[in-house]
């Protein structure tokens, strides 16, 4: 049962820590193991053919699961409710886009990354120059909420300042990748979408038997949001919060300038600033103040589709629809995982197979959010709504049961950051090394270092300095970026003979420099009001038409630029593997 | 002059050029127009069968938002205690896509399989 007054830390720090531990551990431990099977990337190849579309599907699941869907999701849904359901659902659909448009002929391809298709389909230097810069870019738009993440969860933990987590979890990609031991092994991927689904799945039933033993209520409050139980809240950074009606409040620290201590305040309607360390005690059914940068909701436009939860709700949310659902076949480190089906049949069962199981897994973040806007309504006050799957259950079940449960969650929260962010750092390490650092005059196993240096830090540097942007809205960038590029790069390229290198360059080039620079626009929190601010914070829906449209015009107007043995390719990527037939001499190792 | 001169006799039928023994993928690997025909078909068989699954798919989940708006009260509907909205996006969403996914694999790959018997009989 909740408890009046709140434990120190949701989750104890000790059962934390270890859990935490433990999946580092493991992680390295079945990642060498794996290494014993497996040493170069076509060993890789040739093990991969033994493996079942069932394995490698919970291979793809445990890569692409990331901070922003344990996390995230559940994090947006608590604070803007049912539009933000569309997230999960856009994640699940990304891959039957990819199943239908993409998969078998992708995997006939036998490219490993995005530039090496790139490269073999047109027969261009430049096309591949410039889908490594993109790979790179979007690598790193991915990788930074990841480390965001780890901060977030370290921080709710253990109480360690927000840089921290984002360290620890950097620092062993970084060890494990130069070390070779998570070379995208399927082992530890499975394991850890079989743990992240475990760590969510498990307290979901202790959750909602305490929920059905309180009356199964429904979210508090018939207009604004209320606080069910008395709560105290402590600040850990300085906030304005917005008050919706007066609310009785016992303060210690600093409210608008002036010091309470343990004092009874009444928080009039209207903006307060709050300053770091004070802490607020509510009694039930006090409105729950919500801090500026999230939008005070109702009951209603919480709990209702385009209830007014964000700026033209329509627009909005189509463009998070095209984003999400174009946008996950241009992820650099989904690719790789292709590249391990024997062919392009198992290709496809092996896409079916992750549909599957994505739909398990997102049937909970909706679930947590929802109970967190019952149970933890004080995280729309510090504004930490990213941290309600790690907060509900030692807040809702307690005991020891409680900080068990709470040690689960934590260990999936940090296998969903491990496995993305090794995914992602091999894949951007590998194309900066392979693309990038040779033309930098640095070659061989060195580049590698450095590339895997360059792919860690950099993200990291980004996710210290922008700590306001919440995760799961910079993966929504990332995957706008990767829908308005190598969507129609991918799209076009597999179906359409009539694109040109300059045709794909010319798209590339647009859809990455205007949704990548409405992301520049949205991260600096300089893209204004009204509907510039909805256009550049969800970009995809004009992004992507606009660089679909730049492909095919130039290709058309380039005609004599078409790939020479454009047919040779078509017959590679689209006949079935039995069929005795040239299929060209591209390969990836030869490139 | 009593010879004899030998004269090769042929039948005239002999003389008309041999009936070459082409088999498709031969015709494909050499990129003839008729390799290319065989070659264009499936592909537009694939992309048919995707684009349509695509575009059913696509109607009933964008449909959502535009339902929503047109009949606002729809949203208020509960089944179970749960919100419909809430019901469709967060389960009956996902069993849709799985059986899309499925429709597409097997009609794909029996696409292929009819490919590969036409191709390799003649």
């Amino acid at each position: 049962m909740p408890s009046a007054s709140l434990p120190e830390r949701p989750v104890n720090p000790a059962y934390g820590l270890v859990a935490v531990a433990l999946v580092a551990v493991a992680t390295v431990a079945i990642g060498a193991f794996g290494l014993r099977v497996s040493r170069t990337t076509s060993d890789f190849y040739v093990a991969s053919r033994t493996v079942s579309p069932w394995w490698n599907a919970s291979a793809i699941g445990g890569e692409y699961l990331s901070a922003a869907s344990f996390l995230g999701a559940a994090g947006l849904i608590l604070a803007y409710g049912a539009d933000m359901l569309w997230y999960p659902v856009g994640w699940t659909a990304g891959y039957l886009v990819l199943l239908l448009l993409v998969a078998a002929p992708l995997r006939r391809s036998g490219a490993y990354t995005l530039p090496d298709f790139a490269e073999a389909r047109l027969e261009s230097v430049a096309v591949r120059r410039v889908a490594s810069v993109l790979v790179v870019l979007i690598g790193w738009l991915y990788l930074m909420p990841q480390f965001q993440g780890a901060g977030l969860t370290l921080r709710t933990v253990t109480g360690a300042p927000a840089w921290t987590g984002g360290l620890a979890v950097a620092s062993v990609v970084l060890v494990s990748v130069l070390s070779g031991g998570m070379r995208s092994i399927t082992f530890v991927q499975t394991f850890q979408y079989w743990l992240k689904l475990t760590a969510l799945a498990v307290p979901v039933i202790f959750l909602l038997l305490v929920w059905r033993a309180d009356g199964a209520p429904a979210p508090a409050g018939t207009e604004l949001t209320e606080f069910r139980l008395p709560t105290t809240v402590t600040m850990q950074t300085s906030a304005t919060i917005d008050v919706p009606r007066p609310v009785p409040v016992t303060v210690s620290g600093v409210v608008d300038d002036t010091r309470y201590g343990d004092e009874p305040v009444i928080l009039t309607p209207g903006q307060h600033r709050v300053l770091s360390g004070s802490e607020l005690r509510f009694p039930a059914g006090a409105a729950v103040p919500t801090v500026d940068r999230l939008q005070p909701l109702t009951r209603d436009e919480w709990l209702l589709p385009l209830g007014g939860a964000q700026e033209h709700p329509l627009y909005a949310t189509y463009s998070l629809i095209l984003a999400t659902f174009l946008g996950t076949m241009g992820l650099p480190h989904v690719l790789v995982r292709f590249y391990t089906n024997p062919d392009g049949r198992a290709a496809r069962r092996t896409t079916l197979a992750v549909l599957v199981l994505l739909g398990a897994f997102y049937l909970f973040p909706a679930v947590y959010g929802a109970l967190g806007r019952l149970y933890t309504p004080d995280l729309l006050v510090t504004g930490r709504t990213d941290a309600v799957v790690l907060e509900l259950p030692g807040r809702m079940v307690g005991g020891v049961a409680g900080e068990l449960l709470g040690a689960l969650v934590t260990a999936g929260a940090f296998a969903a950051f491990l496995s993305t962010s090794s995914g992602l750092s091999v894949s951007v390490a590998g194309v900066l090394s392979q693309d990038i650092m040779p033309r930098w005059g640095v070659h061989g196993v060195k580049a590698f270092r450095v590339a895997t240096l360059l792919a860690v830090s950099v993200p990291y540097v980004l996710a210290v300095a922008g700590q306001g942007v919440p995760v799961a809205n910079a993966v929504g960038l990332a995957f706008a970026v990767a829908a308005s590029t190598f969507c129609p790069l991918l799209v076009l390229g597999i179906w359409w003979r009539r694109l040109t290198d300059a045709g794909a360059v010319a798209g590339l080039v647009l859809g990455g420099a205007l949704s990548g620079g409405a992301v520049v626009l949205t991260i600096a929190g300089s893209s204004g009001d009204g509907w510039p601010a909805v256009l550049l914070a969800q970009p995809a829906a004009w992004t992507v038409p606009l660089a679909f449209l730049a492909m095919v015009a130039v290709s058309l107007g380039t005609r004599r630029r078409m790939a020479p043995n454009v047919a040779r390719t078509m017959v590679r990527l689209h006949t079935p593997e039995q069929l005795d037939v040239d299929r060209g001499e591209w390969h990836p190792e030869r490139g | 002059m009593s010879a004899t001169r030998r004269v090769r006799v042929t039948s005239p039928r002999a003389r008309a050029p041999r009936p070459r023994r082409t088999t498709i993928t031969s015709e494909i690997d050499a990129q003839t127009q008729i390799g290319e025909v065989y070659m264009r078909s499936l592909m537009r068989a694939q992309l048919r069968l995707a684009l349509l699954l695509l575009g059913v798919v696509g109607i009933l989940l964008t449909g959502l938002p535009l339902l929503f708006t047109a009949a606002p009260a729809l949203r208020e509907v509960r089944l179970l205690g749960i919100p419909l909205p809430w019901l469709l996006l967060g389960v009956v969403v996902h069993p849709t896509l799985i059986v899309a996914g499925w429709l597409y694999c097997r009609q794909s790959e029996r696409t292929e399989r009819d490919f590969a018997e036409l191709v390799e009989r003649s």
